[in-house]
């Protein structure tokens, strides 16, 4: 029931992975139902050459609409956007998306503190933030954002995470709303749904 | 934290004294630039940074400096430079003069990036390059033709990627941790301050290269920069935008036809 409560409220969903998130995205993506009512955004680190390897592999595994984050996009319900690589990822007030080239970010760009700052400020206590995998420590400043603006902050459990340390540090910095395995990540968002 | 509030009374100062227009950045991004400048040079609190960056002529070089990104390389985006290689710079190599504007040069990669091709080509004697940016310091930098000796492997790579047909180390001389390069391409190149939000188009062009600029922008300034570059191209000229950018929802766009599956567009 209290999920119930909190999860209408549910305006956008933010994940963010690294090294060994990979597995866990393709399992979540292909358990998510049809109808998600909030756009959902991906920013997970990879070489600038892999451009569309990403998009292509979760395009193959669900029926939502997937593409590359375009800038000045606006983010749609139902919808899955994925930060470009090379490139940060902000939100704007209006909800549009805005793309910035600027210095990396714990050696990362896109890197996952950008967006959920930005993030935090626009949606408050209406975003849901899911950290996963990782072998450095980005997200974690993010998250601790996300948290003082009201948003809810989920942490994937390092004990299923192939590279624990990035989950890891979000649990030791971050009061997390939940941690969770990865096989319970897919019901989780979309309980978000109700 | 600053507020959204606190960054249109600093931007308002800016405007007002020093003549610079950021009030039609996209605000997520200035946002950032200006709480990272805030947090790195430890000011105490928004009153300091406001009457500092107000009233300190030598402090706004720099904040001039880091509010706008200035991280560029160079052939970044390979497939792009392979594309001005075998698609357009042939077909400009055919103009008895070439003028080319690279608009937001930043610290000059990519005039020198383009240098190389139109070396290659066998162009550059004819061509000229106008790279401009609303930064004064960091043209300083665009003129040396100095780069970070520990990026030129990168450099290197993107070069041999983009159709690169020299040993990429020919260009430059290793000057302790930098690499100078070779005063024969900076010699067509003329570097001028020009900032796209205040000033008006001072030439006519066969190409403009724009890369990752627009995306700081909002879509009203968007649009009035394209109409700058509009009348700044000549007829059959071409426009070209980095991956991200698009020429797509400006009015004037049917008249412009995409070259290949690059971000280059080709005046009607």
């Amino acid at each position: 029931m209290a999920q119930t409560i909190d999860s209408a409220s549910c305006e956008a969903l933010i994940i963010g992975g690294s090294a060994g998130s990979l597995d866990v995205l393709l399992e979540i993506f292909p358990a998510l139902r049809k109808d998600i009512r909030f756009p959902i955004v991906l920013v997970v680190h990879r070489k600038p050459s892999n451009e569309s390897l990403l998009t292509d592999l979760l395009k193959s595994r669900t029926t939502l609409a997937v593409g590359e984050a375009e800038e000045k996009e606006f983010l749609a319900p139902g919808k899955v956007f994925i930060a470009p690589a090379d490139y940060h990822m902000l939100i704007e007030e209006d909800r549009s998306i805005s793309l910035d080239y600027s210095e990396k970010i714990n050696y990362s760009r896109p890197s996952i503190d950008v967006t959920f700052q930005a993030a935090a400020e626009v949606f408050k206590e209406k975003l849901v933030c899911i950290l996963l995998s990782g072998s450095n420590s980005d997200g974690v400043e993010g998250l601790k954002c996300v948290n003082s603006f009201g948003g809810k902050v989920v942490i994937q459990n390092p004990d299923t995470a192939i590279m624990p340390y990035m989950p890891q540090q979000a649990a030791l910095n971050v009061v997390p709303n939940i941690i969770l395995d990865s096989r319970d990540m897919a019901d989780y968002i979309n309980k978000l749904n109700d | 934290m600053i507020d959204n509030e606190q960054v249109e009374i600093l931007l308002n100062d800016v405007l007002e004294n020093h003549g610079y227009d950021f009030l039609e950045y996209s605000p997520a991004s200035i946002k950032r630039r200006i709480i990272r400048l805030y947090g790195l040079d430890n000011f105490v609190s928004f009153a300091e940074f406001r009457y500092t960056v107000k009233t300190d002529k030598q402090y706004f070089k720099r904040f001039l400096e880091e509010i706008t990104v200035n991280v560029t390389e160079m052939f970044r985006d390979p497939s792009f430079y392979k594309s001005l290689r075998n698609d357009v710079l042939p077909v400009l190599g055919t103009y008895p003069f070439i003028r080319i504007w690279v608009a937001g040069c930043s610290t000059g990669e990519e005039a020198y990036s383009l240098a190389i091709v139109l070396k290659e080509l066998n162009l550059l004697h004819k061509s000229l390059i106008y790279a401009t940016d609303i930064n004064p310091s960091v043209l300083e930098k665009a003129k040396k033709g100095m780069f970070p000796l520990s990026y030129l492997k990168q450099y290197s790579e993107n070069y041999l990627q983009s159709g690169g047909l020299k040993d990429f180390s020919a260009y430059y001389t290793a000057n302790y941790s930098l690499a100078k390069f070779d005063e024969s391409l900076s010699s067509k190149m003329i570097f001028s301050t020009h900032n796209l939000v205040s000033d008006h188009s001072f030439n006519e062009f066969q190409l403009i290269l724009c890369r990752n600029v627009l995306i700081y922008f909002d879509k009203g300034l968007q649009h009035k920069v394209f109409n700058l570059f509009d009348s700044s191209i000549e007829k059959l000229g071409y426009l070209a935008l980095g991956s991200k950018e698009s020429l797509e929802f400006w009015p004037k766009a049917r008249e412009y036809k995409r070259v290949k599956m690059e971000k280059i567009w080709r005046k009607l």
